[in-house]
């Protein structure tokens, strides 16, 4: 056993950052706790060690923190996470330890909350679709097991309810599997946190939820340590216990701010509005963990939650995230204001899995024509709609009134639904094809000749008619 | 050659540790670029920055859990690859590490300390010679060869620095690493050759002859070949924000390319994208051999969580491998996806350096590295005998933040690249892919166009035609602003026929679904009937409008459906897409005849 050094030769305090000297042993990344002058224990991290001097982070702030009076020792071990099997059911905070009333765990083992990287070889591509019963979801930009798929919002838009639904709704046809729901809140608001938990309370699924939780009045630092406590119960869930493991990460925004702080902290080069260069690859050690492993069972499927500030989807978190995700589904505030509910704003959101996990004996064989040739008409459609907002409708073509009129509907009856609503994928497509039949089939282009023949439900009655 | 001193390996002790930079003292004697071992736990490193006995090195691997005082060993090597059979059908880490042989050794999680070497030492390669005994051979002759996979005949090739007189040659099944014969230099030096050389992966290969690139790369992909092609030893770059379809372009590319030898770089990107290629490739047929398309592809992946420094040097450890197989007189053709992530490395060593920054943070050297790095494309006369020409075309994604082309890394490559991809969200939202803008791209090789047809004038025809296809594309976009200044009315039939003919260039031609079976690929042929029956109509139309026939009636013919399937006639058919030029002429008479009663 290495023995635990004790230190109280702290230098300086700068921010959340310290600076210890004469320290013998300190390795890059590994743990300390800090015993204040009233006895109470703060953690940091090692984010430096040149010759004896260590710079560490320290997750709950710095403030109280006293130069001449604190201990720190070094734990000489990097962040860990105890978990067992019993960990299913219980809330955590931001830095792993239990917050709720529960029994003591009894840990099977302790895991570094940083993992290693999946050797890219050993991964399986994620082909199993999720029906989630969400139309914009299923039909446009279907989610599959192993996928990162996050929601890009913006302040004041429902994402707490998709993601709710997501949780509520998401299943594999035909398969009763083991599943788990890991949800990591990083410095949202107690009542967004509360909305989720009541959620899963009401359909039971808390039983099988294991919570991280991080409020917007919980230490800022320790964001920076939550969602990786969050992967690190899911990866033990998944590739251990079995589990087909959901795992919501809300909000990344909040995560990104504080990687900046320390990064501020560090008078390090600033990238992009102060975020530091490297958030590219911090971010990338968050979000590829989630996916499928050859010869494991379970999975970890990813949708992590990010407000885009001034809903601008070019800024840092937003952009560095969709270079990273497999998609994104991005909510649009006009449409929130159209009272367009869920307000998926359907052209720039991108399921890039997609392909993969839909069409015949997945979903159905006409999945793939038909969500091209929606796109494409929703898009002329879109098109139509700005010209006439600056012409006027009297300037559009018949042509383009006619898209115009499909962009209408198409946002009323099939973007929007109840949040209860939960769609069995078959509706959705054949809601698609409802709204497609406005069309001649030359317009189509898209589509297959013999789908058309076989789903246009005007050929369909023509059939059974016949 | 002066016969190396055998030190003692150099060992300096850790002082610093700062993500992926390590500094350590006491290193006097080691060489820049070195690589080294650093730590108890063996990490590998390479020195990137010496000062007197202090030296820097980036580590290829996480650094939790090192500290000062840990010894720091050099290798007295430069960071190499070995080349030799084995190579294709691998997957490699950025610094070679095999990626299938690591999941065996360590599990699925990598883990960190562990060498393996690039090529298997158990393995045996039928080794065939093409000399004899008592030859003289020079660097990068040919000594035989060895049938890699049913795609690629392996030359073996005597190493660079090597000359002399061949003896003990010897045809036979030899594992990578034993000598296949030996070479006698003039003043005595023996070397043993074998089937296995290594090469120092940051410096190029060398090579006789640069010679102009100027035959077509057919790819396959309608908006690249007719308008925007790109050459045998020429280089593209694919910019765009982020889903607007770079990796599927670099896929489509890998998959159709008419090349020999495909080297698929990872840098930085989604292990997922990885796992796709490894599935596939195996998988879809080479349209021109029937072999499967892993027999003629070495895959590099360095994800995004993967160590940064080797994301560094995955890009160079690529290009060494692309050069390997050019210099056996292969047409290669690499794609870095995505040169940003590499770029960024770049910077994230730097910082940690505490280099001074220059644009963006980016280090002072970055456009330096990035033209370097595209240099290394070429079509060229090959080292040694017999003379061969081999050819290395790179194409590379790049991914500027918020899709800003301004970037340092997106100007910097356009600097250097002939072909220019430019990739648009607006399209991409659109569902239009390839998203590749027709209005801002660029190709400097359109002239190599005309010749990849066998008959000329069908190469001049087809050339003609893409001036005239982009010409209308052009006009449409004039077309549209009126349109959207005083409405659809104010345009002549004419003018619409026009708008109409540019809508069915764009999403007839240009648009290509790469996951659609006949689509995902279109012979050269192919798109040469299929744009020719686009314009067809089109000139056809324009004739009826002066017979007074209304625009009306020209757009509802149902042979526009029949164009715009064309896409989906298979090669095998492709007879059929001249049928649908009778049809216009057919219906469009048909339409003159209800004028004329
Ligand atoms: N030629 C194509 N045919 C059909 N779909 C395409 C095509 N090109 C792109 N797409 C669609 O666009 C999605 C995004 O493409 P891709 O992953 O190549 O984007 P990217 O530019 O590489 O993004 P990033 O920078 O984030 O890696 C794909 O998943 C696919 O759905
Ligand atoms: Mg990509």
């Amino acid at each position: 056993m290495l023995s635990i050094k004790e230190y109280q030769t702290v230098s300086s305090i700068a921010g959340p950052l310290m600076m210890v000297e004469m320290v013998d042993e300190a390795k890059y990344g590994h743990i300390v706790d800090i015993e204040l002058a009233d006895g109470s224990i703060r953690h940091g991290q090692i984010l430096q060690v040149e010759n004896d001097k260590v710079l560490v982070q320290v997750f709950e702030g710095t403030r109280g923190i006293d130069v001449d009076k604190s201990t720190v020792r070094f734990l000489a071990k990097p962040l860990e996470l105890a978990v067992s099997p019993e960990i299913l059911g219980r809330v955590f905070s931001g830095l792993g330890e239990p917050k709720d009333d529960g029994p003591p765990l009894i840990p099977e083992k302790r895991l570094d909350i940083n993992s290693r990287p999946i050797n890219p070889y050993a991964r399986d591509y994620p082909n199993e679709f999720i029906q989630t019963g969400i139309s914009t979801i299923d039909g446009l930009n279907p989610l599959v097991r192993g996928q990162k798929l996050p929601v890009f919002s913006g302040a004041g838009l429902p994402h707490d309810q998709i993601t709710a639904q997501l949780a509520r709704q998401a299943t594999v046809l035909g398969k009763a599997e083991a599943f788990a729901v890991v949800f990591a809140a990083m410095g949202i608001t107690f009542e967004a946190a509360q909305f989720f938990i009541n959620d899963l309370h009401e359909t039971g699924a808390i039983e099988r939820a294991v919570m991280f939780v991080n409020l917007a009045n919980d230490p800022a630092i320790e964001r920076i340590a939550t969602p990786r406590f969050a992967l690190t119960a899911a990866e033990y869930l998944a590739f251990e216990l079995d589990m087909h493991v959901l795992v919501i990460l809300n909000d990344m925004t909040n995560y990104c701010e504080a990687l900046r702080e320390i990064s501020a902290a560090r008078k390090e080069v600033p990238g992009r509005r102060g975020y530091p260069g490297y958030l590219y690859t911090d971010l990338a050690t968050v979000y590829e963990r989630a996916g499928r492993i050859k010869d494991k069972k379970g999975s970890i499927t990813m949708v992590p939650v990010l407000t885009m500030p001034e809903d601008d989807k070019t800024h840092p978190v937003p952009d560095l995230t969709g270079y990273i995700t497999e998609g994104q589904i991005i909510l649009s505030r006009s449409l929130h204001r159209k009272a367009v509910s869920p307000p998926v704003d359907v052209l720039p959101s991108l399921s890039r899995l997609k392909d993969k996990g839909i069409g015949e004996g997945k979903t159905r064989e006409d999945h793939a024509d038909l969500y091209n040739q929606l796109y494409a008409a929703y898009a002329r459609g879109k098109e139509a709609q700005e010209l006439a907002a600056i012409m006027g409708e009297a300037a559009l073509s018949e042509e383009d009134k006619k898209y115009m009129t499909f962009a209408d509907k198409f946002e009323a009856e099939y973007v929007s639904q109840d949040y209860y609503d939960n769609r069995p994928v078959e509706q959705t497509l054949d809601l698609g094809w409802e709204l497609l039949s406005m069309f001649e089939n030359v317009e189509l282009k898209r589509i297959d000749i013999k789908l058309i023949e076989k789903y246009m439900p005007k050929f369909r009655k023509a059939e059974r008619e016949a | 050659m002066r016969t190396k001193i055998m030190a003692d390996k150099k060992t300096g002790r850790i002082v610093k540790v700062a993500g992926p930079v390590v500094i350590a003292e006491g290193m006097t004697g080691v060489r820049m670029y070195d690589v080294v071992r650093v730590g108890n736990l063996n990490l590998i490193g390479e020195i990137v920055e010496l000062h007197e006995d202090r030296a820097s090195i980036q580590v290829y691997e996480e650094t939790t859990g090192i500290g000062p005082g840990e010894p720091v060993t050099d290798t007295q090597a430069p960071l190499s690859v070995e080349l030799g059979p084995g190579l294709i059908e691998s997957i490699y880490d950025g610094i070679q590490r095999p990626l299938n042989a690591l999941v065996e050794a360590e599990g699925e999680f990598m883990s960190r300390g562990n060498l393996l070497p690039g090529l298997d030492r158990e393995k045996k390669w039928h080794f065939q010679p093409l000399i004899k005994d008592g030859a003289k051979v020079g660097p990068g002759d040919i000594i035989g060869q060895v049938q890699e996979t049913t795609q690629i005949l392996h030359k073996i090739m005597v190493p660079f620095g090597v000359s002399g007189t061949v003896h003990k040659i010897s045809e036979g099944d030899y594992p990578v690493d034993q000598p296949v014969a030996v070479c006698t230099a003039e003043d005595g030096t023996e070397t043993e050759l074998k089937l296995m050389q290594k090469w120092p992966v940051r410096n190029a290969r060398q090579l006789k002859n640069r010679l102009t690139p100027d035959t077509l790369l057919v790819t396959g992909q309608r908006v690249i070949d007719s308008f925007f092609p790109v050459t045998k030893g020429g280089t593209a770059c694919v910019p765009g924000p982020f889903g607007t379809g770079k990796t599927v372009v670099q896929h489509q590319l890998a998959k159709w390319v008419d090349a020999d030898v495909v080297v698929y770089v990872g840098c930085g990107e989604r292990g997922n994208e990885m796992t796709d290629v490894l599935m596939e490739f195996p998988e879809l047929k080479d349209p021109r051999s029937g072999e499967p398309l892993m027999k003629r592809s070495v895959l590099i992946a360095n994800t995004s969580n993967m160590p940064v420094a080797a994301r560094e040097a995955s890009v160079y450890t690529g290009i060494t491998i692309a050069e390997y197989f050019r210099d056996m007189g292969y047409t290669v053709a690499l794609m870095a996806d995505s040169t940003s992530r590499w770029a960024e490395a770049m910077r994230e060593i730097s910082t940690r350096l505490e280099e001074m920054p220059a644009e963006e943070g980016y280090p002072a050297y970055l456009a330096a590295r990035i033209a370097a790095f595209y240099e290394r494309a070429g079509r060229v006369q090959c080292a040694g005998t017999p003379e061969r020409e081999g050819a290395l075309s790179i194409i590379g994604a790049v991914s500027p933040p918020g899709g800003d082309l301004s970037d340092s890394v997106v100007q910097a490559t356009l600097h250097v690249v002939k072909v220019f991809w430019s990739l648009e969200g607006r399209l991409a939202y659109q569902r239009h892919f390839p998203a590749i803008s027709w209005l801002t791209s660029y190709s400097f090789y359109k002239d190599s166009l005309k010749d990849c047809f066998e008959d000329k004038d069908q190469g001049r025809e087809m050339e003609q035609m893409t001036v005239e296809a982009m010409a209308l594309l052009e006009q449409e976009a004039e077309l549209l602003e009126i349109v959207r200044l005083v409405g659809a009315e104010a345009l002549s039939p004419t003018d619409r026929v026009s708008l109409e003919t540019s809508r069915s260039i764009r999403e007839d031609y240009l648009h290509q679904n790469a996951f659609h079976e006949v689509d995902t690929h279109t012979s050269m042929p192919k798109q040469y009937e299929m744009l020719k029956t686009i314009l067809h109509f089109h000139k056809q139309a324009l004739v009826a409008i002066k017979a007074d026939v209304e625009t009306a009636d020209i757009f509802k013919l149902t042979v526009r459906e029949d164009i715009a399937r064309a896409k989906y006639i298979p090669q095998a058919e492709i007879d059929k897409i001249a049928d649908i030029r009778k049809t216009i002429e057919d219906q469009m008479k048909k339409l003159h005849a209800s004028v004329a009663t």
